[in-house]
């Protein structure tokens, strides 16, 4: 053990211990620090007074300021809601058309049908409703089911093949999967509607398949192929594709069906809200 | 012994050939293999030892035979696994600036190199920094050989395994998903095994020592010993589905598998991290700088209060979740009270350098320690004010935090263990000096832009995010979606890409360095403003 001895450069004594060279000097500890952790300490004290903190047998300490984190959550939803709750009422008794008319509620209603368009529905349409394959573009004037206020409110609420007992349904077979057609009259009926739908084409396979559209395809899309939106019948000839209009894409289509699903929103968002999803979706550009 | 551990090793190889043949799935089935494959190659090594001609130490009665074979051993591994840990981080932050390097495979994408980054630094660089320092410096503190010949080496081995374990692991998709304890539970009962070597090498070396005293350094590396023991057991309790399978299920349920998970969580970071590093500190710095500690009345008072305050400190993870109020409360007191405990060991290290300020201009040893102390002090100061619950509403879940646990990991861990290898790496290899002091100097430049780059970019990002998350527009409706907060964050992700590079950059620099120091290599370089060689 080494002798305890004065430090020269601070002139303060060693503890005498030695390591590897390593000697400790015998200093105060700071006031500074001290202190501070002083303060830390009763402000820990006092705050835990103040708020529940000290776990008991069977409950704990509410604190003197009574705080509870589920309580002050309650408040902040009461608060926002009645913040709102003069658009939101007069949204309630308003018709979609009514709203429309009153400048202050309709940009209410599309204030709030963005915020909720883009925490529910921009995963699968788009931050913009853009779309994506396989995903309607809400801003064109293409609408399977209807495009005016009421029915874009009603494809919100009940859903497209969604487990709604009022969903929006049809069902597109699967004409080459479910052998319903062989596979030369896919082919065939694939040329037609590139044919219909203005694109590059075999002419004789169209001829062909006109035959086997107007059959198999017309009840839904017409023999004209411009769609029946009562039955949710697309049009295949104005250029603008769900799943896509290249010919491997129709194919695909005709041949395994798609039949995409869209979720109900009547137990997940209340109808204040819907109507002003409505509200949104229509102000995009393409409502009817 | 030898016949001992040779009977252990058939035994593990027979067990490991066992499992592998009767695998209930292909991942447990590989791990098995590994398994036995490293119990063989150890078989040959220890026959090759016991025929070995054996060498009485050199020089005279005086002179202590330390162990340095396992401490060469560990600072090349650490030097490794810390160049794989940052490569993959760095991966990582390209692939959330540039989400198409996932490249659509399940073994590269973001969600498996994660936990793969994770333990890589922290268990496997840090892990070996720790381990390996700790050996060298109980040595010279105690004045004694490291206790025993083969444990010290089984627990170096034995963490390679465990490593390699959890990080093949990692990529075959096996993980009990709980944040730096993803390792399933045959790893974790291998990792007690050698865990608790570790502590029986130390604990009997330090039962030997030839010094009245137990020295500072040596209560932080056995609090971090011990502590994370306890952790490892505590927060790994589960029930294996089969014996033959690697699934298994946590003993813990609901909130509290949650609280213990981030009583562990919270405490890796007291212990691994902060604990075992500032048993570093202790010693490399007044070593290096030639001074005595400034105050032992500050180390007792701030070792007893640091150890006795982190471990509640967990709950400050859980702000504004299940758990109850009352832990919510507690967690964030002993949080605040935790800060100047913490600053204590920053403290006493500055401090520690008054007198030797100058050497700061000449010696990028003393330049990297000043500069982790640093960042040491910044990151136990930003911990407690994120731990109050009000600030922590804004920083949770966003990038802050990962700005916070970087400040403390670049700038904190990894410069005290740049500082330590290059305070190593010439004696343990017989050698005067480094090769280059002014490459280190580079190291430290490159990689301190680096770190400022990645720290500033997502305190920045973090804030941005935030924000952005709780932002209303004057109707009361949320002004964002998630994705334009994603977009929001875009150019802080390239940014702290690039500060990661750097990261890497200066750790090539240290590798070159270091292997031309071992060959014995001086280069011939101007000394920094004067004298450069602080040691004597």
């Amino acid at each position: 053990m080494a002798e305890k001895e004065i430090d020269e450069l601070t002139g303060l004594p060693t503890t005498g211990h030695e390591w590897d060279g390593i000697k400790e000097l015998n200093s105060p500890i700071p006031r500074w620090w001290i202190y501070t952790f002083y303060v830390t300490i009763v402000w820990g004290i006092a705050f835990m007074i103040a708020m529940p903190s000290i776990p008991l047998v069977n409950d704990y300490t509410k604190g003197v300021l009574g705080f509870s984190q589920r309580d002050s959550v309650r408040q902040d939803i009461v608060d926002a809601r009645a913040a709102q709750s003069g658009f939101r009422d007069r949204i309630e008794q308003a018709s979609l058309e009514e709203i429309r008319d009153i400048p202050d509620l309709f940009d209410f209603a599309v204030a709030g049908g963005k915020s909720a368009f883009s925490v529910n529905c921009s995963q699968c349409h788009g931050a913009g409703g853009a779309g994506a394959p396989g995903f309607p573009n809400l801003n064109d004037d293409a609408w399977i089911w209807g495009g005016n206020p009421d029915e874009i409110f009603d494809t919100i609420r009940v859903g497209i093949r969604s487990d709604h007992p009022d969903t929006r349904f049809n069902q597109m077979p699967a004409f080459l999967a479910d052998e319903l057609l062989t596979r030369e009259e896919v082919s065939d009926v694939v040329e037609h509607v590139l044919q219909i739908s203005g694109q590059d084409h075999d002419e004789d396979a169209a001829g062909r398949g006109k035959a086997v559209f107007v059959e198999q395809c017309s009840s839904c899309h017409q023999e004209s192929g411009k769609g029946v939106r009562e039955l949710g019948g697309p049009n295949l000839t104005d250029a603008i594709w769900l799943y896509g209009g290249s010919r491997d894409e129709i194919r695909k289509t005709v041949a395994t069906a798609r039949n995409g699903v869209m979720p109900a929103w009547e137990d997940r968002l209340d109808e204040v809200t819907r109507k002003q999803l409505a509200t949104y979706v229509h102000a995009l550009g393409g409502g009817e | 012994m030898n016949g001992l551990a040779l009977f252990g090793l058939g035994i593990a190889a027979a067990l490991g050939l066992g499992v592998a043949a009767g695998a209930a799935d292909e991942g447990m089935r590989i791990h098995a293999m590994l398994f036995a494959g490293a119990a063989i190659i150890a078989v040959f090594f220890l026959i090759n030892r016991i025929y070995e001609p054996k060498v009485s130490p050199a020089g005279g009665s005086d002179r202590i035979d330390y162990n340095d074979g396992v401490v060469r051993a560990g600072a090349i591994a650490s030097v490794f696994w810390g160049l794989v840990g940052f490569l993959v981080g760095l991966t990582l932050a390209l692939q959330l600036a540039f989400p198409v390097l996932n490249f659509d495979t399940a073994w590269l994408n973001f969600g498996r190199l994660r936990p793969l980054h994770t333990s890589a630094v922290i268990f496997a660089f840090g892990g070996n920094v720790l381990i390996m320092s700790s050996f060298y410096v109980v040595q010279r503190t105690c004045r004694a050989r490291l206790a025993g010949e083969l444990a010290p080496w089984f627990v170096f081995w034995g963490y390679q395994l465990f490593i390699v374990l959890a990080a093949t692991g990692y990529l075959l998709g096996i993980t009990q998903s709980k944040e730096y304890a993803e390792p399933e539970w045959y790893i974790d009962l291998w990792l007690t095994i050698v865990w608790v070597t570790y502590l029986l090498v130390f604990l009997a070396t330090l039962w030997k020592r030839r010094e009245p005293h137990i020295y500072v350094a040596n209560w932080f590396y056995l609090a971090f010993i011990v502590t994370v023991a306890m952790l490892h057991l505590i927060n790994n309790a589960t029930v294996p589905v089969s014996l033959m399978g690697s699934k298994s299920y946590i003993a813990w349920a609901g909130v509290q598998d949650a609280l213990t998970q981030w009583w562990y969580g919270h405490n890796a970071v007291g212990f691994f991290l902060t604990a075992g590093f500032l048993g570093m500190m202790y010693y490399f710095l007044p070593k290096q700088a030639g001074r005595p500690i400034f105050s032992y009345r500050l180390s007792i008072v701030h070792f007893w209060s640091l150890i006795f305050l982190y471990i509640w400190a967990g709950p400050h993870h859980l702000h504004f979740t299940a758990l109850p109020d009352w832990a919510q409360t507690l967690g964030m007191v002993f949080s605040v009270m935790l800060w100047m405990p913490s600053w204590g060991g920053m403290v006493n290290g500055l401090m520690t350098l008054s007198g030797a300020w100058d050497k700061i201009r000449t010696d990028p040893l003393i330049r990297f320690m000043v500069v982790s102390l640093a960042f040491y002090g910044m990151s136990t100061f930003e911990g407690p004010l994120m731990a109050i619950r009000t600030v922590n509403a804004l920083s949770h879940y966003t990038d802050w935090t990962i700005g916070h646990v970087h400040s403390g990991a670049l700038g904190w861990v990894a410069y005290i263990s740049f500082a330590a290898i290059y305070f190593l790496v010439p004696p343990l290899w017989g050698q005067a000096r480094l090769y280059s002091l002014r490459l280190v100097n580079v190291h430290f430049w490159i990689s301190s832009i680096g770190i400022v780059l990645y720290i500033t970019a997502m305190w920045v990002s973090g804030i941005l995010q935030g924000l952005m998350w709780r932002a209303y527009d004057n109707l009361g409706f949320l002004e964002f979606s998630f994705i334009e907060t994603v977009e929001a964050m875009h150019p802080f992700y390239v940014i702290r890409a690039v500060g990661g590079l750097l990261f890497v950059i200066g750790m090539l620099v240290m590798i070159y360095n270091l292997w031309r120091t071992i060959r014995g290599e001086v280069r011939a370089e101007a000394p920094m403003a004067g004298t450069a060689a602080a040691r004597a």
